[in-house]
C-alpha cells in the first residue's frame, strides 16, 4: 500500500477582498464576488515566497507525520512563481528541514498541476523502492496583473504531501494524467505577469481536461460519483469547481469541504492539494476521496484515494489544520496590498 | 614613565560639510592642534589616525598615511597607523598614543580622528553604521544601531521606571550647551516636547534621541612631561588612561542596560587616578543615543543603576550643576563624526582645562571624565585628565 | 555577490536555529561559537552543535522606521530580543504582527521567511523571523 502518509499546509495571514480591489479598478464588486465567487483571497507579506511556504508546509508534514528529515529521500516542490528562475526551490526546502544530502531534489512547472505531478512521481519513486519517503510540494505566490482578472483571484499557500509506504493514512489507489497543447494560459519568462485566454480558458481547457481525467480516474477504479465522500477539483475560482462538480454528478456536501479558493483565492499549484488537506483533516478511515488538478497548458491530474485504519493513530492537531490556518487573517487595503505584492515600484538599488 | 601630557588640541566645526573632503578636514584639525601646541612637524614621533568607516563611506583605507601625506609630513617619514574600534576609535587612538609615550619610545603623539558620514545619502548610510554591530547575527537580521538602542531603552524606561522625558532630558541638555559651543553642528535649544514631538526612529527613540549624521575632525597633541618642560609648555595631565571590553553583540551581553566595559573601564581609571566620582568636575560621554547618556552616568559611577534619573531631574547634569555632563554639546548636539567623537571631547577637556571654554566653560575644573564608547557598548575607553 | 559564501556558510544555523552547547558545562549558544565564554580553553572540542527549538518569548523589542534598504518595503517592522527557551538570546523580526500586539513577555515561535534580496538579480537570503504564539482558543 502506498500514499499520503502525513501532510502539511501552509497560508499566508493576509487577505484583500474583491469589494476592495473592485473600488481601485471602477468594478462592481458584486458582479466580481458572485461572477468569480471569491469572498477574499490570500496575500504574501513581503519576506514570504513560495520557497518560505513550502517550508512551512513541509515542517507541518513532518510534525504531523512524527517523521525524522533524514528520511525524506526525495522532494519535489511544484510551482508557477519559483522565486528563482534557475536555481531549485527545492534545495532551500531540503536544507531549512534538515534532509540528508543524499537526495532527489527538483523543481516542477505544470501552471496549477505542478505540485500534483510531483506528487505521481514521488509515489513512482516509493512504489519502485527508490526512495523510502518522498515530499511532493504544491506552492505558489501567484501573479495578476493589477486590474486584470486574475487579480481577484491569485493568492498564496502551499500544502506537502508525504508518500511513502508505511503508516500510510490515506492510499493512492489510483492515477491518471490526460494531457494537450492548449494555450488557455501562459507567463512568457520574463514576463513579470501571466496573459490568459479570458472565455478560451472555459470549455477546451479546465473542463475538458478536469472532467476527462475525473471519469478516467472513475472508470479505471470502477466507482461512480456517489461512492466518494469527498471530491475535490482544481478551483481557479469559486464557480468552475462547483460547475464541473455539478456536471459530474457530484453534490455540495461531497464538494464544499475541498472547495477552498472562495475564502483564500486561487492557490495555483496548491489549489487541489490544499483542498486535499482540509479534506484530511476531518476524513475517516474508509472515506474514499476523488482529486483532479488542472494545469494550463494543459493538462490534469486524477487521483483516487482512500482513507486508511493508520489514519486514527496521526494527531491531526498536532500541526495546524486548514480551518485554524484560515481563521488567523488580517485584511489589507489596497495600498498596503500594493507595497506587499511589489506593485510600488521602489528603486533599483532597493531590496 | 613618563606622565603623558595633552600640549595642543583642535578640530573642526562639526556638522554637514559639504564642501569639505575627508582629507582636507583631517589636516585642517592636526594643523591647529599642531599650532595650538606650537611643535613643528618633525617634532612628531608618530602620528594615530583615528576613523571608522572610510573604507565603506569614502573608499579611503590606510587613513593614518592619507593625514601623513597631506599634512605633509610623508616626507620626514614620520610613523603613522589607523586606530579602528567603532565609534570608540577616537578614545582608542588616544589610549595608543597615550601609551607609546608612556612606555618612552615617542616624546611627541598626534591623534587625528576624522569621519564624513554625509557622503552616503539617505537609508544606505543605515547598511554602514549598522557594520558597526555584529553584522551575521544583528545586522543581517535588520538591527541598526537605533534600533539596538531602543531595545535597551524600552527596558530600561519599564524596569526602573524612569519616565520618558528624563531620558529626553539628556538630549535638551546636549543642545543647551552645544548652542554655547561655535564647533558643534546644532546650537539650537530643544525642548523636552520637542524630543518626544521629533519623528520616530525606533520606537520609543526619536531623531531628537539620536545623535547625528557629521562630519568632522579632531586632533591631539600628546607629549611627554620632559618634552612638554624642555618646550616650556603647559599641558593637560592624562591622569588613566583605561579601555575594556564586552560582548560585540547587545544579545549576549549580561544585561541590555548595563555596559560593563564601561563599568570596568571607568573604575579602574578612577582607581588609578587614586579619585572618587565627587572629584570629577565634569563628564564627556558618549551619549550617541539619549538613553546611553542614563546609562553611562550609572557605570560610569556617578549613580546607582536605575537612579540617574534624579542627577538629571535635578539639574546636576547642567553645566552649574554638580556633575556637568556634555559641556562641549555631546553625540547629540555638537555631533558624532565617529573617529573623531572621542578625540574631540579631549579638545573639549582641553579647552576647559585651559580656561578657553568661553561661555560653557565650568568653574574651578579639577578633573574631567571622558567616555568614548564604540557601537551599543562592546569597548569602552575611559581617561581622566587633570590634577595638580 | 561577494557574499555568496558569507551567507552560504550560516544557512543551516540560520535556516533552522542550529546552535552551539559547550558539553564541560552544559550551556547552549546561539549563535554558534566555537569557545564557551564560560569554559574557555576547556570546551575546545567539547562545542557541538544542537538543535534548538525555536520557541521563546520576547525580552524587549522596537519598531524601526529608519530602516536601512534592504528592509525598506517592510517599514515599519519590529525588532525584537527574543530570549529562547534553551538559553540563549538572539535578535529577530517579529512578524505577522501588529505593534501594538507586541509586548515583553510574550511567547513566539520561529517561522522560516525571506531575511533579505541581493538586489533584483541577486541571492535571496533566508533565516528566522518569529511570530507571537496564538493564544488558545477557548
Amino acid at each position: 500500500m502506498q500514499g499520503i502518509v502525513s501532510y502539511g499546509s501552509y497560508v499566508p495571514k493576509y487577505r484583500i477582498k474583491p469589494e476592495e480591489i473592485a473600488r481601485v479598478w471602477g468594478e462592481d464588486p458584486d458582479n466580481i464576488k458572485n461572477g468569480i465567487f471569491i469572498l477574499s483571497k490570500s496575500v504574501p507579506a513581503p519576506d514570504e515566497d513560495v520557497a518560505t511556504i513550502s517550508v512551512e508546509a513541509a515542517r507541518r508534514a513532518l510534525l504531523r507525520g512524527k517523521i525524522d528529515p533524514k528520511d525524506i529521500g526525495a522532494i519535489y516542490i511544484g510551482s508557477e512563481s519559483h522565486p528563482y528562475a534557475v536555481k531549485p526551490t527545492a534545495t532551500i526546502v531540503a536544507s531549512a528541514i534538515g534532509a540528508d544530502f543524499r537526495m532527489f531534489a527538483a523543481d516542477y512547472e505544470f501552471a496549477c498541476k505542478a505540485g500534483t505531478a510531483a506528487m505521481q512521481n514521488v509515489l513512482a519513486m516509493v512504489d519502485s523502492g527508490m526512495i523510502k519517503y518522498g515530499m511532493a510540494i504544491g506552492a505558489d505566490t501567484s501573479q495578476g496583473a493589477p486590474g486584470d482578472a486574475l487579480e481577484y483571484s491569485a493568492s498564496a499557500g502551499g500544502t506537502a504531501f508525504i508518500i511513502g509506504k508505511e503508516n500510510v493514512i490515506a492510499e493512492i489507489k489510483h492515477t491518471l494524467s490526460v494531457t494537450s497543447d492548449t494555450p488557455d494560459f501562459w507567463r512568457r519568462e520574463g514576463q513579470p505577469y501571466p496573459t490568459h485566454g479570458e472565455r478560451f480558458t472555459g470549455e477546451p481547457a479546465y473542463f475538458r481536461h478536469t472532467l476527462s481525467a475525473a471519469r478516467g480516474i472513475m472508470e479505471k477504479a470502477g466507482t461512480e460519483p456517489k461512492d466518494y465522500k469527498y471530491v475535490i477539483l482544481h478551483q481557479p475560482n469559486g464557480k468552475f469547481p462547483t460547475r464541473a462538480a455539478k456536471t459530474l454528478g457530484f453534490t455540495e456536501e461531497q464538494y464544499k469541504t475541498g472547495l477552498l479558493t472562495p475564502y483564500i483565492g486561487n492557490t495555483y499549484s496548491a489549489a487541489m492539494m490544499n483542498g486535499l488537506s482540509a479534506v484530511l483533516d476531518i476524513a475517516s478511515p474508509g472515506d474514499k476521496i476523488l482529486a483532479v488538478s488542472f494545469g494550463s497548458g494543459a493538462g490534469s491530474d486524477g487521483f483516487h484515494i482512500e482513507v486508511t485504519d493508520n489514519y486514527e493513530k496521526m494527531d491531526v492537531k498536532s500541526a495546524p489544520t486548514m480551518a485554524e490556518i484560515l481563521s488567523n487573517t488580517e485584511f489589507l487595503d489596497y495600498a498596503v496590498y500594493a507595497k506587499f505584492k511589489k506593485k510600488i515600484v521602489m528603486g533599483e538599488e532597493l531590496e | 614613565m613618563s606622565e603623558v601630557y595633552v600640549i595642543g588640541a583642535g578640530e573642526t566645526k562639526f556638522g554637514e560639510l559639504w564642501d569639505r573632503s575627508l582629507r582636507e578636514l583631517a589636516v585642517e584639525a592636526g594643523l591647529k592642534a599642531i599650532e595650538d601646541a606650537g611643535i613643528y612637524s618633525r617634532d612628531i614621533g608618530i602620528l594615530y589616525g583615528s576613523n571608522s568607516l572610510g573604507a565603506g563611506i569614502s573608499y579611503q583605507n590606510d587613513v593614518g598615511s592619507l593625514i601623513a601625506d597631506f599634512a605633509g609630513i610623508a616626507v620626514e617619514h614620520t610613523p603613522a597607523v589607523r586606530v579602528e574600534a567603532s565609534t570608540a576609535s577616537g578614545g582608542a587612538a588616544v589610549r595608543e598614543a597615550y601609551l607609546a609615550i608612556k612606555s618612552g619610545e615617542y616624546d611627541v603623539a598626534v591623534v587625528g580622528g576624522v569621519e564624513k558620514l554625509t557622503e552616503v545619502y539617505g537609508s544606505e548610510i543605515l547598511d554602514l553604521t549598522s557594520t558597526l554591530l555584529d553584522s551575521e547575527w544583528e545586522a543581517f537580521f535588520g538591527a541598526t544601531p537605533a534600533a539596538l538602542a531602543a531595545m535597551t531603552a524600552r527596558r530600561y524606561l519599564d524596569d526602573f521606571h524612569v519616565s520618558r522625558e528624563i531620558m529626553a532630558m539628556i538630549s535638551v541638555n546636549d543642545h543647551s550647551n552645544a548652542s554655547l559651543n561655535p564647533d558643534a553642528q546644532y546650537r539650537n535649544k530643544l525642548t523636552v516636547q520637542g524630543v518626544l514631538d521629533s519623528v520616530s526612529v525606533a520606537e520609543p527613540l526619536t531623531m531628537m534621541d539620536c545623535s547625528p549624521l557629521s562630519d568632522g575632525a579632531a586632533a591631539v597633541v600628546l607629549a611627554s612631561e620632559e618634552f612638554m618642560k624642555k618646550m616650556k609648555i603647559e599641558g593637560v595631565r592624562i591622569v588613566s588612561s583605561e579601555i575594556s571590553q564586552d560582548y560585540l553583540a547587545l544579545h549576549s551581553r549580561k544585561s541590555v542596560y548595563e555596559f560593563e566595559s564601561a563599568k570596568i573601564a571607568s573604575r579602574k581609571a578612577l582607581e588609578k587616578a587614586g579619585i572618587k566620582n565627587d572629584d570629577i568636575s565634569f563628564v564627556e560621554l558618549h551619549d550617541s543615543f539619549s538613553i546611553y547618556g542614563l546609562i553611562e552616568l550609572e557605570d560610569l559611577g556617578f549613580a546607582e543603576k536605575g537612579n540617574a534619573k534624579s542627577l538629571v531631574e535635578n539639574n546636576e547634569i547642567r553645566l552649574d550643576g554638580s556633575i556637568p555632563v556634555n559641556p562641549s554639546g555631546g553625540l547629540k548636539a555638537k555631533g558624532n563624526p565617529y573617529g573623531a567623537t572621542g578625540v574631540g571631547q579631549f579638545v573639549e577637556a582641553y579647552l576647559q582645562f585651559k580656561n578657553r571654554a568661553d561661555k560653557r566653560q565650568i568653574k574651578d575644573v579639577r578633573y574631567g571624565m571622558l567616555h568614548s564608547m564604540a557601537g551599543s557598548g562592546s569597548t569602552s575607553v575611559v581617561h581622566i585628565l587633570g590634577g595638580e | 555577490m561577494g557574499e555568496l559564501s558569507r551567507i552560504w556558510r550560516e544557512s543551516d544555523h540560520r535556516y533552522r536555529l542550529i546552535g552551539h552547547v559547550c558539553r564541560n558545562c552544559n550551556t547552549v549558544y546561539f549563535p554558534p561559537r566555537d569557545i564557551c565564554p564560560t569554559c574557555h580553553r576547556d570546551s575546545v572540542g567539547k562545542m557541538e552543535e544542537i538543535q534548538l527549538s525555536g520557541k521563546g518569548s520576547i525580552f524587549s523589542y522596537t519598531v524601526v522606521h529608519d530602516a536601512p534598504p534592504a528592509f525598506r518595503r517592510q517599514r515599519p517592522y519590529i525588532i525584537a530580543l527574543i530570549k529562547l527557551d534553551e538559553g540563549p538570546t538572539l535578535t529577530a523580526q517579529i512578524v505577522d504582527t501588529k505593534p501594538e500586539n507586541v509586548s515583553s513577555g510574550k511567547r513566539v515561535h520561529a517561522v522560516f521567511r525571506k531575511i533579505r534580496e541581493d538586489g533584483s538579480g541577486g541571492i535571496l537570503q533566508y533565516g528566522y523571523k518569529f511570530v507571537i504564539d496564538e493564544p488558545p482558543k477557548a
